[in-house]
């Protein structure tokens, strides 16, 4: 029993602005699926005595004073950008939105 | 989309249908660091300037929450009553928009740092208590530019711009529970619940909560039902910026569900964005489901645990409740409900307040604030403490009126001067040479004038007529452009014609 179906794939390209065709969301379907086997590995070692955690530290309360630290540079942050366009980062026209 | 079919009126609406809201209302915290980095929120920097590898999303780059901002999120709990978590996690809001370069917002999702509160607010004279489900911390997103559409919008853009300054600032999302008042002040209570809210951040100064630059922003839910039968579909009108947008937003949206169920529809649970000009609301994006944002928590933050000392040391900074504050305000000012509740209508408390403390009586800055600034502010669609005059300047004009330099027709031309640029009180009474003509020599000329003019009227006051000293007064500031000290100019008047 495959842990992904075809249809969450198609919805996941949806909410992704992706157009698949039918032999890609094929291919992605088993692909995926393969990748959340992969990751339920972890289930079979986890023990009832072990509680879920989203933390490797046993931590909490790790804060920072709200003082003001350098930025980078405008200059350096659009360099790295794929296009940029007066003083900012240019992309794509956005789909199925509208604000 | 245009709706051009006429809606039914409110009371036609309400009639029929029974409105349930939501509020849901993002504060911006003024912290002088973002939330997980420590890059300026100063406003109106340079695009992109105010931007490092954290908020950039940039790879093997690390957040870390700032502490000040946390403890606002505890206080604003606090304040609205709220229960704080005694452990509580952000998560991941995973989406795909390019307002966030990390592709996805860090938020709180199901474990809120305040929960389960309450805001008594008043409409029209009535008490409502409003539940507060939730506030949680997150933070803001970038802003975007939609570039090639004919009007700014995202629809017919050919591509978009980023600046990514504002995003990552600290914000708090205050969540009501269902409100469910009676339909006719719903809307009334709507705008109520935010006044009292920015009322309550203001107070515990843990931000300006100044609309008109959106660091305070109002999401409405409305949604109809019959009488007695179970929750209607609702929709979510974003971009409510004003607090007349809240109750006009509100009243609108009611209408045009009313409009689509009576008329066999059906409301499609989706986002809906407020025109401010033509006062309709369109349909935006259907809305996405939570589980669309694939929600999980954050790996890179360790949890927040506030321990009860620190809660308990929070609470005790928290000021006066804003109900209990006006209530000691309105005795000492001596202001009536009604004129109380138009200065909170009009945001103009805290103005009046310092004004009262710079030297000016209540009553004069009340007058000032919510007549001449308010005008000229609703002219310019600026807040009022930007129409150009500053609390100072309006407490100088009261303190020249009380020592007699100024009348209130001039005290007029002079608000209006500094309102127009020309400078401060002083300053315009000196270049408009306006100041009261109190001295003998120039108003005894004027009021021996006067007299000559229309001695009818002298002979009346000379036989003990007082109520015609009025005609004199009046010919005298024709006479002096209304540069007269009346006051003065009657004690002349009755020098010479009662002696
Ligand atoms: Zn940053």
């Amino acid at each position: 029993m495959p842990s992904i179906s075809r249809e969450e794939v198609a919805h996941l390209a949806h909410l992704a602005r992706l157009d698949l065709a039918p032999d890609e969301l094929d291919h992605l379907a088993g692909q995926l699926d393969q990748i959340l086997g992969a990751v339920a590995q972890v289930t079979e070692v986890a023990a009832d005595d072990i509680p879920p955690t989203s933390h490797a530290l046993p931590l909490t309360n790790v804060f920072r004073a709200d003082e003001p630290r350098p930025c980078l540079t405008p200059e350096s942050v659009l360099a790295a950008a794929p296009a940029a366009e007066d003083g900012r980062f240019r992309v794509p026209q956005i789909l199925g939105e509208e604000q | 989309m245009t709706v051009t079919t006429a809606l039914p009126s409110f009371d036609e609406a309400i009639a029929t249908y029974e409105p349930v809201m939501g509020m849901e209302v993002h504060v911006e915290l003024g912290t002088a660091t973002k939330m997980f980095c420590g890059c300026s929120t100063t406003f109106g920097g340079e695009p992109n300037s105010q931007v490092c590898p954290v908020c950039l999303g940039l790879p093997g780059s690390l957040p870390v929450v700032n502490e000040i901002a946390v403890e606002s999120a505890i206080r604003i709990g606090l304040a609205l009553n709220c229960s704080i978590a005694e452990w509580c996690r952000f998560a991941r809001k995973n989406y795909f928009y390019p307002d966030m370069p990390k592709n996805f917002q860090t938020s709180q999702y199901d474990e809120p740092i305040a929960f389960d509160g309450y805001m008594d607010v008043v409409a029209d004279g009535v008490e409502y208590r409003i539940g507060i489900e939730r506030a949680h911390m997150e933070e803001d997103t970038g802003k975007s530019l939609h570039v090639g559409g004919a009007t700014g919008r995202i629809h017919g853009a050919s591509h978009s711009l980023l600046d990514y300054n504002r995003s990552g600032i600290p914000l708090i999302e205050i969540v009501t529970k269902p409100i469910e008042v009676p339909a006719e002040v719903a809307p009334a209570v709507a705008r109520a619940y935010v006044t009292e809210l920015r009322e309550l951040i203001r107070a515990l100064g843990v931000s300006e909560a100044r609309m008109e630059l959106g660091q305070l922003r109002c999401d409405a839910n409305v949604s109809l039902r019959l009488p007695g039968a179970a929750y209607g579909t609702r929709t979510e009108t974003k971009n409510v910026n004003s607090l007349r947008s809240v109750e006009r937003a509100v009243t609108y949206e009611i209408r045009r569900q009313a409009s689509v169920l009576s008329s066999g529809g059906t409301i499609v649970q989706e986002t809906r964005h407020w025109h401010e000009d033509t006062g309709e609301t369109t349909s935006g994006r259907v809305k996405e489901e939570a589980e669309d944002y694939r929600y999980f928590p954050e790996p890179d933050l360790v949890p927040i645990a506030p321990s009860r000392e620190w809660v308990d040391e929070l609470r005790a900074t928290l000021p006066e409740p804003p109900s209990v504050r006006r209530a000691r305000l309105q005795e000492a000012w001596g202001f009536t409900d009604l004129e109380m509740r138009d200065v909170v209508n009009a945001g103009a408390l805290s103005l009046v307040f310092d004004t009262v403390a710079a030297g000016a009586t209540a009553g004069g800055a009340k007058k000032w604030w919510l007549g001449e600034v308010a005008r000229v502010a609703n002219e310019r669609g600026v807040a009022l403490e930007d129409a150009g005059i500053s609390v100072a300047d309006v407490a100088r004009v009261e303190v020249l009126i009380g020592e007699g330099a100024l009348n209130d027709k001039l005290a007029r031309q002079v608000v209006e001067g500094v309102l127009a640029g020309e400078g401060t009180p002083d300053e315009v009474v000196a270049a408009r040479g306006l100041a009261v003509v109190s001295d003998d020599s120039a108003l005894g000329a004027a009021v021996d004038d006067a007299i000559a003019a229309q001695p009818d009227v002298a002979d009346k006051i000379r036989a003990g007529n007082l109520g015609a000293v009025g005609a004199l007064i009046g010919a005298i500031m024709k006479a002096t452009k209304g540069q007269a000290d009346a006051k003065r100019a009657r004690e002349l008047i009755l020098e010479r014609l009662q002696s």
